[in-house]
């Protein structure tokens, strides 16, 4: 019995990292069907403003919560006016383009924090479910992931700002027309984005530690969640994640964690075949 | 119209003549520590032909051609050490990408997959590997007498022998002229493919598939057979990397795929001679970054910090990369010599030389 | 013994959703037969001309060519038949020279002396000689019809297949395309889904009208043209 609860707690473990990974990214592409390749370095951003700031003195909560989404959404800002903002509409050049800004934070990240790895134990500690423990930050993270969608569904589906959203995502110019300003929608939503990806990046730093080039790790899955999503940002990435999260995690008990990460690849591949416009393409279209 | 004819003829010739040169030239005077280096840039050369064929005239985004590059290298290895006779083995390291290409493509293809999709699995695909063979450390994993090694690669890979006698290994010279040799064919060979019925029809297809099929062309055939064709180019490339440094899991890595698109697009996209120049002036200016970096002062100089920054002004500044930028270059340059009110010009200029 | 008509639909129906496009719809080609299809927005033409195209597939009903059913098997298997198509946007191959446009179509059906050849010739018939070495990206709306329609001609299609032909061209290119058209049929069946009126009283013989998903009448040109039925049907009014 025991067993199953800590298989439920690792598969709601494994679907709310996803989730995490990937709401700036189903954002952004959501929203703007733009491809930031920089996504994961915006979450390794995230992951080094909170451990930064952590060891500046900072709270770990106001680091993580606060201080990691505030420097990366500022960040996406100031990128999104340089740089995406005349590739609207080319997204080929901005795939290629957030591929060069991934690199380039690297680098950056590199010279001035250096190669190794910084981390911070994770808090809050560890509980007993009968025979095995497992940590409470885990649990967490599974509460945060479920308040982000729903935040994020009461939001579009409710406020004025949601509305404004929703409705430059489906006719720009429509908006337009009716007085809504489709570019300043477009940087506050890739400000969003990014603030939701430090977020997450700052989240999870206790939990992966951060290092220079971890985003590889964060931009294969979110990509892979996201895209396999389909159009619906909310809808598309829960379920996205929740399918796949759940076959990685089954892979993982079954066999090995890298054959737990192949199985969550394979089952993309296949998705994808089956559902060439992501699951919301097919299902839930007009879901959020 | 002779004209017209006249530029990509000669540019063709510069080519061959530039080629042939560096491949008798180069081992005249250069030493070992750079005919290595100049095979590795070869064998990335081909490398990035085959995504530039697939990419630029068959506008297939692929984005694992990393994964026939390692696949090339890996069946090189495995097969090598396994048989002692390395021509085979060389024979199947470009076989067999070829047809896991074909497996992949049929997949894709008859599925209907395109743009970004067809992107993401490639990717993914290209991951999968990866990961795969990161874990296989470990003899439960060997293949016949080769293990894979894990992370660490396959330790011992035979250096390719003169066909059919075994224990008779090329020199680090002949790997050279084999690679040079090689990418200068398989240039050529791609300027001929191009202009054959099946190149013209591929290229029309990238231009409008879907008037392509209206003409009655199915067009999953012939995305299919250029996608082997890729398949084929990247595991050659793949053998001569095996061949020069050594086989391991970041064949199948993430940057790699990366770095090819980023030759591609400096070098310029719909051309074959752009994404070699992008390449080899891209290798060019890594190894000059690395060993900056190590100089005093220079610490702050990282090579992902260079190229990345290129790669943003490249897209937004040069998106059609160098090759079109030196052709506009030219054209101007040329306006300049002629009589600007020549108004009847325009027959002639229409059409856009790719050499 | 009637002969097996070229082109057939036997209870045509594309619904989308909850919305039937095309509803039910009977019709009969013979060869080298020309038949103008016509009707107010949104009465279904389009989608019509879609399902005999194969670029969709028919939720009921059958299309069948020379008596073989063909609502199944692709554009492109549909195209090696003997069928030119030119859709409503052109479809064109934009970066490409007009030459090498109407080749790739001439190539598909013949080998390569052949192939230069009917591609000169069709270039001739519709008047783009002169804009041969264009880049077809380049050229005015009217004069990229022109350059689809030689590619819809020069494999010599026993079916020719047009979705508003005339739309954007000048009158000087719209009096060749009447020419054409009447040349064509002398060997050739066609199909025209129009809009405009004037152009098909210019070519127009046999003519179906279409509304709302269904075949409303289907007559000679003369009497459709002066139906009230039609008329009404135009003008928005409820046909009875």
């Amino acid at each position: 019995m025991d067993y199953v609860v800590i298989l439920l707690l690792q598969i709601g473990s494994a679907v709310a990292s996803l989730v995490l990974m990937s709401i700036g990214l189903a954002v952004i592409f959501g929203m703007m069907r733009v491809i930031n390749l920089a996504h994961g370095e915006f979450l390794m951003l995230g992951g080094y403003a909170a451990i930064t700031a952590f060891n500046l003195g900072v709270n770990l909560w106001v680091a993580m919560v606060v201080v990691a989404p505030l420097v990366v959404g500022l960040f996406g800002a100031l990128v999104e006016r340089l740089v995406i903002r005349h590739l609207y509409g080319r997204l080929i050049d901005t795939m290629l383009a957030t591929w060069g800004l991934s690199l380039a934070m690297i680098g950056f990240v590199t010279v001035v924090f250096g190669n190794t790895v910084s981390g911070i134990s994770a808090p809050l500690g560890s509980v007993s479910i009968g025979a095995y423990r497992t940590g409470v930050y885990e649990i967490f993270l599974i509460l945060v992931a479920a308040i982000l969608l729903i935040a994020g569904w009461l939001v579009l589906r409710f406020t004025r700002i949601g509305l404004i959203a929703r409705g430059t995502m489906q006719n720009a110019s429509m908006a337009a027309a009716l007085g809504t300003n489709p570019s300043a929608v477009y940087a506050v939503t890739f400000a969003i984005g990014s603030a939701l990806s430090g977020l997450a990046g700052g989240l999870l730093a206790p939990l992966t530690g951060v290092v220079p080039t971890i985003g590889a790790a964060y931009i294969a899955k979110a990509f892979i969640t996201v895209i396999s999503g389909g159009a619906a940002i909310l809808s598309g990435t829960a379920i996205a994640s929740a399918l796949l999260g759940t076959i990685n995690t089954l892979a993982t008990f079954a066999f090995t964690s890298v054959l737990g990460e192949v199985a969550l690849l394979v089952a993309a591949v296949v998705l994808l075949r089956l559902l060439p416009q992501g699951i919301t393409g097919r299902f839930f279209r007009r879901a959020l | 119209m002779k004209k017209a004819r006249v530029l990509p003829v000669l540019g063709n010739l510069a080519v061959l003549a530039a080629g042939l040169a560096v491949l008798f030239g180069l081992p005249a005077f250069a030493e070992t520590y750079l005919i290595i280096n100049s095979t590795i840039f070869a064998a990335f050369a081909i490398l990035a032909l085959s995504l530039a064929l697939i990419w630029g005239y068959a506008g297939i985004l692929c984005f694992g051609q990393a994964a026939f590059f390692g696949l090339g290298g890996y069946v090189y290895a495995v097969t090598a050490i396994n048989m002692g006779d390395t021509t085979v083995p060389a024979v199947l390291a470009v076989l067999l990408p070829a047809l896991f290409a074909g497996m992949l493509g049929y997949f894709m293809f008859w599925g209907r997959i395109s743009d970004v999709y067809l992107g993401v699995i490639t990717l993914t695909v290209s991951l999968i590997f990866f990961r795969f063979i990161n874990q296989t450390a470990g003899e439960q994993w060997n293949i016949g007498d080769a293990p894979l090694g894990g992370f660490n690669g396959i330790p011992a890979t035979p250096i390719l022998n003169w066909p059919g006698r075994p224990g008779d290994q090329l020199a680090p010279e002949n790997i050279f002229s084999l690679a040079v040799g090689l990418l200068i064919i398989v240039y050529f060979c791609c300027k001929i493919l191009l202009a054959t019925r099946f190149g013209r029809i591929i290229v029309a297809i990238r231009e409008n598939e879907t008037r392509a099929e209206l003409l009655g062309y199915d067009v999953r055939l012939y995305k299919l057979a250029i996608f082997m064709i890729g398949g084929a180019m990247a595991g050659l490339s793949g053998l001569l990397f095996a061949n020069s440094v050594f086989v391991s899991p970041t064949m199948f890595s993430l940057p790699v795929s990366g770095q090819i698109i980023i030759w591609i697009i400096i070098g310029g996209l719909g051309t074959l001679i752009g994404p070699v120049i992008g390449c080899i002036l891209m290798q060019i200016l890594t190894n000059y970054l690395g060993t900056l970096s190590q100089v005093k002062g220079f610490g702050w100089v990282d090579p992902n910090l260079v190229l990345g920054v290129l790669l943003v002004i490249f897209v937004l500044l040069v998106p059609k990369g160098l090759t079109a930028l030196v052709a506009d270059g030219w054209r101007w340059l040329a306006s300049l010599a002629t009589r600007p009110r020549a108004a009847a010009e325009p027959a002639a200029r229409e059409r856009t030389s790719n050499p | 013994m009637t002969a097996t008509a070229l082109l057939e639909t036997k209870g045509l129906t594309m619904r989308f959703g909850g919305v039937v496009a095309v509803d039910h719809v009977d019709f009969t080609l013979q060869e080298v037969e020309l038949r103008c299809v016509i009707g107010p927005n949104g009465a279904g033409k389009s989608t019509f001309f879609k399902c005999l195209t194969g670029q969709l597939r028919p939720t009921g009903g059958e299309v069948l060519f020379r008596g073989a059913p063909v609502g199944r098997i692709g554009t492109h298997a549909i195209a090696r038949l003997g069928v030119g198509i030119k859709t409503q946007v052109p479809n064109v191959f934009d970066g490409l020279t007009a030459r090498d446009n109407v080749w790739t179509a001439a190539t598909k059906v013949a080998p390569g002396r052949i192939a230069e050849r009917r591609t000169d010739e069709a270039m001739e018939r519709v008047g783009i000689a002169g804009i041969a070495d264009r880049i077809v990206g380049q050229l005015a709306h009217g004069q990229r019809q022109l350059v689809e329609l030689a590619m819809v001609i020069a494999p010599e299609p026993d079916l020719i297949l047009l979705d508003e032909p005339a739309a954007g061209m000048t009158d000087e290119e719209v009096d060749r395309l009447v020419d054409l058209i009447a040349e064509l049929n002398q060997r050739h069946a066609l199909v025209v889904v129009e809009h405009d009126m004037q152009f098909i009283r210019r070519i127009a013989k046999t003519v179906t009208v279409f509304h709302q998903g269904a075949v409303l009448i289907e007559g000679n040109v003369a009497d459709i043209l002066t139906n009230d039925q039609v008329r009404d049907v135009y003008l928005g009014k409820q046909a009875a």
